[in-house]
């Protein structure tokens, strides 16, 4: 059989774990042979099948709790960020070096920027990154009522790459706000949410150069509310959670 | 805690008990914490604490009686599967209720079951099941290739004895 050499890699095709030209040629293989495409689809129902039935248990709010207070409860023990802590405490003095090298002449607005960067390498090189840790936004959110002088959406993850690992309080020129710690691939991106009239520069315009501050950051306005999404991810993942926080409010 | 909810349903499969399940994950995030000096940042933190769990499952008295009991490499297990028409896609397509899987996933040997649920539910790469696992990367692509073929098996089994 002429299909069967195409067969034997079938499901590491579906896994997507052949080399890049290989997977090309497969497509166009797949495409043009319905033997390979009827065989392709049944296998991609049984992935799903197994996806969906392989998401089968929940813990208890019970044993949540318990897990809660016994782990998240001591935050100085607390290990959900912490190997990112040395890798941010450079970045922390790299950052505030930097940032010392342009303070006397940057404008109201790149300062604001060099403000969002700092408290990004600070929170995550603090020993406790977050003062809510959960990957549940209907845990997070409601963590921040009577926090914070706002309300706000949190967008769904799921089939997304992003994981919410949690949030905390946060000030930007004395205006309470929100910052939310995401994970993509090992990067960790902060979202922060303030109120746009009680921030004292004007942020009309579009995110800062990767040039100014070292990171990639978004920032625009919705609902009355300035967002800043920024990390050391790729401008491409900054840009895609942005997208799902546009997408939620 | 991150991954709290997936280590906690993969704990569950491992075990087929919610207590015990509840205990390896409890031990996890104890092991954890106590040895987090020997993660090395910049390397795969959920394969690490995949690891840790899985670990903690095959020295527990469950996994030393179901790796003692069956194999843990089963390279020699590539039986003929039944001879039937349908196909366990086509029943799958049938009963859509997902029971029918959810069985065929129970039964299969630990090993199998284990390396289809970090590859189809937790969707890992074969480089993080590589380190998750601790085998060569080609011993990944050979066990899920027996996992997949010994699910169809059971899945085939499952439908001869529902219509007999």
């Amino acid at each position: 059989m002429v299909c069967e050499s195409w067969k034997a890699k079938l499901d590491t095709y579906l896994d997507a774990e052949l080399p890049e030209e290989e997977m090309h040629s497969f497509d166009a293989h797949v495409r043009s042979c319905p033997s390979c495409s009827a065989d392709a689809l049944a296998r991609v129902q049984m992935k799903r099948a197994i996806h969906v039935a392989g998401r089968r248990y929940t813990p208890s709010a019970e044993f949540r709790k318990r897990m809660h207070q016994k782990i998240v409860a001591k935050p100085r023990r607390s290990f959900a960020l912490g190997w990112t802590f040395a890798a941010a405490a450079v970045a922390v003095i790299v950052v505030g070096t930097l940032t010392s090298l342009y303070v006397g002449t940057r404008s109201g607005r790149d300062q604001v920027f060099s403000e969002i960067a700092d408290l990004h390498v600070a929170t995550l090189a603090s020993s406790s990154p977050v003062d809510v840790i959960s990957t549940d936004r209907h845990t997070v959110k409601p963590w921040f009522q009577g926090k914070i002088p706002f309300a706000f959406n949190l967008p769904e993850l799921q089939n997304t790459e992003f994981s919410l690992l949690g949030g905390r309080m946060t000030y930007l020129e004395q205006t309470p706000g929100a910052h939310l710690i995401y994970d993509v691939r090992k990067h960790h991106i902060s979202v922060f949410m303030f109120q746009e009239r009680s921030l004292p520069a004007k942020l009309n315009e579009s995110s800062p150069s990767p040039k100014q501050l070292t990171f990639n950051m978004e920032t625009w306005t919705q609902g009355g509310l300035r967002y800043f999404v920024i990390g050391d991810a790729s401008a491409a993942d900054i840009d895609n959670l942005a997208k799902l926080f546009k997408a939620a409010s | 805690m991150p991954h709290f909810e997936r280590l906690y349903n993969f704990a569950c499969w491992l075990t087929h008990d919610r207590q015990e399940a509840e205990d390896l994950v409890q031990e996890t995030y104890a092991k954890a914490l106590k040895g987090f000096s020997s993660f090395r940042p910049g390397t795969n933190f959920r394969a690490w604490i995949y690891k840790i769990l899985r670990n903690a499952f095959l020295t527990s008295r469950t996994g030393l009686k179901a790796t003692a009991t069956v194999p843990l490499d089963l390279e020699d297990e590539e039986g003929a599967l039944p001879a039937v028409e349908e196909t366990p896609e086509s029943i799958l397509l049938q009963r859509s209720d997902g029971q029918l899987v959810q069985q065929a996933l129970e039964q299969l040997p630990v090993a199998y079951r284990e390396i289809l649920l970090l590859c189809e539910v937790e969707e890992m790469s074969y480089q993080e099941i590589s380190a998750t696992l601790a085998i060569p990367m080609g011993t990944v692509m050979s066990r899920l290739s027996r996992a997949r073929k010994a699910l169809r098996g059971g899945l085939q089994q499952q439908f001869v004895r529902g219509t007999n």
